[in-house]
C-alpha cells in the first residue's frame, strides 16, 4: 500500500516538473543562480547513492580492501567510461569484473 | 513544398530517436530486473514505469525502496532529480506555447532527456514546421512504449531469477550510475561537487530516513557553484590586470 503511495506520489510529482513550464509558460522564470545550481544535481545525487554502496556495501564499516567487490568492480567500471566514454562497455565491463571478482573470492 | 502528414511526421519523430531507444533499452531491463530486489510487486514496478516515466529518479526510487527510505525523502529525491526537465521546458517552451493545453500537458508527460535532445535539435534545424508537435509526439511515444516493454522484460528476467538480489545484481544500478556521472567529471566543480556528494553521503550514511543523502546533495551543489564562482572571479581578475 505504501509501496503504491510512494509511486502515484513520485508520478504526480514527475508529471507536474515535466509538464509546469509548458502550462505556465513565461509566468516562470529561473534565476542564473538556480539555473547553477540544478547543473550540479545529476552528479551530486547519482555520486551520493552509489558511494556509500561501494564503500559498505554490507551496510557495517568501511571495505577499503581488495576483498569488497564493489569497490574493485566500480573503479574498474570509472576507469573504463574515463578511458572510452562508453556507457554500454562500462556496463558490462564492471558487471563482468564484479561477477568474476566474487567468483575467485569465494 | 507541401505538408508532410501529420502521420509522417509523428513516423520521423519516432525513427530520429531510434539510437536514443537502443541506449535506453539495457537501462529499462536493468530496472525491471532490480524491482524484484525490493518490497515491490511487478505490477508496482510496471506501474511505476507508466506513471513515472523518468529513468534516473526510478533508479533512486528502487534503490531506496530496498534500503527501506521513508516515502518522503523519495518523493524529495524524485523531485530535485526531475528538476532538470523545466530547464528543458523552459528552452521548448516558444515552440510550444500556441498549442492547446491538452498538448502542452502531453508533451510534458513524455518529455525525456532522450526526446528533449531529439526535439531540440529538429527546432533548430526546422524552426517554422507548424506540425513539429506532431514530431515531438512521435518521439515521446516511441520513448514511452519502448521503455514499458524493456521494464517489462527485466520484471520477466527478475521472476524467472529470484535470486537476483543475492548475486548482487543491485550493483548492476551501482555501475549504471558511474557510466552516468564519470563523464560529467571533466569539470572541476563538477568533479569537486561529486566528491564532496560522496563523501558526506558516506560519512553521513546512518541518519535516519536516509537525510544523509539530502544534507550530501546540498554540500555537493554548495561546493559546485562556489567553486564556479571563484573560477569565475579569478578569470575577471585576470583579464581585468
Amino acid at each position: 500500500m505504501t509501496a503504491t503511495l510512494t509511486i502515484l506520489g513520485m508520478a504526480v510529482l514527475t508529471f507536474f516538473i515535466k509538464a509546469v513550464i509548458f502550462i505556465l509558460g513565461d509566468r516562470v522564470t529561473f534565476s542564473p543562480l538556480l539555473r547553477q545550481a540544478l547543473s550540479f544535481v545529476p552528479v551530486t545525487v547519482l555520486t551520493a547513492i552509489i558511494v556509500p554502496m561501494i564503500l559498505a556495501p554490507q551496510g557495517q564499516g568501511l571495505e577499503l580492501n581488495w576483498h569488497n567487490p564493489q569497490l574493485v568492480a566500480a573503479l574498474f567500471a570509472a576507469l573504463v567510461c574515463a578511458a572510452t566514454r562508453q556507457q554500454l562497455l562500462t556496463i558490462m565491463a564492471g558487471l563482468a569484473v564484479f561477477f568474476g571478482w566474487q567468483y575467485v573470492l569465494s | 513544398m507541401p505538408q508532410p502528414s501529420k502521420f509522417a511526421s509523428v513516423l520521423a519523430g519516432a525513427r530520429d530517436t531510434v539510437p536514443m531507444l537502443v541506449g535506453a533499452a539495457p537501462f529499462g531491463m536493468i530496472f525491471g530486473a532490480l524491482v524484484s530486489t525490493t518490497e515491490l510487486a511487478p505490477w508496482q514496478g510496471q506501474m511505476m514505469s507508466l506513471g513515472v516515466f523518468a529513468g534516473s529518479s526510478q533508479f533512486i526510487a528502487i534503490g531506496l525502496l530496498a534500503s527501506h527510505t521513508s516515502l518522503l525523502v523519495i518523493w524529495f529525491a524524485t523531485l530535485i532529480v526531475n528538476l532538470r526537465h523545466m530547464l528543458y521546458g523552459a528552452s521548448l517552451l516558444p515552440h510550444v506555447r500556441h498549442l492547446p493545453p491538452r498538448w502542452r500537458w502531453l508533451l510534458g508527460f513524455l518529455l525525456t532527456d532522450e526526446t528533449f535532445a531529439v526535439v531540440d535539435s529538429y527546432y533548430r534545424q526546422h524552426p517554422h514546421d507548424p506540425q513539429a508537435h506532431w514530431y515531438f509526439l512521435g518521439s515521446g511515444l516511441a520513448m514511452y512504449l519502448n521503455w514499458q516493454c524493456w521494464t517489462l522484460v527485466g520484471l520477466g528476467f527478475g521472476a524467472v531469477f529470484p535470486q537476483l538480489q543475492s548475486l548482487g545484481l543491485d550493483f548492476a544500478m551501482v555501475v549504471t550510475f558511474i557510466a552516468i556521472v564519470v563523464p560529467q567529471l571533466n569539470r572541476l566543480p563538477n568533479l569537486c561537487a561529486a566528491i564532496a556528494a560522496g563523501s558526506f553521503a558516506y560519512l553521513l550514511k546512518d541518519l535516519p530516513y536516509k537525510l544523509g543523502l539530502l544534507v550530501a546533495i546540498l554540500v555537493g551543489v554548495g561546493v559546485g557553484m562556489l567553486l564556479t564562482h571563484l573560477r569565475a572571479r579569478a578569470t575577471t581578475n585576470r583579464n581585468l590586470a
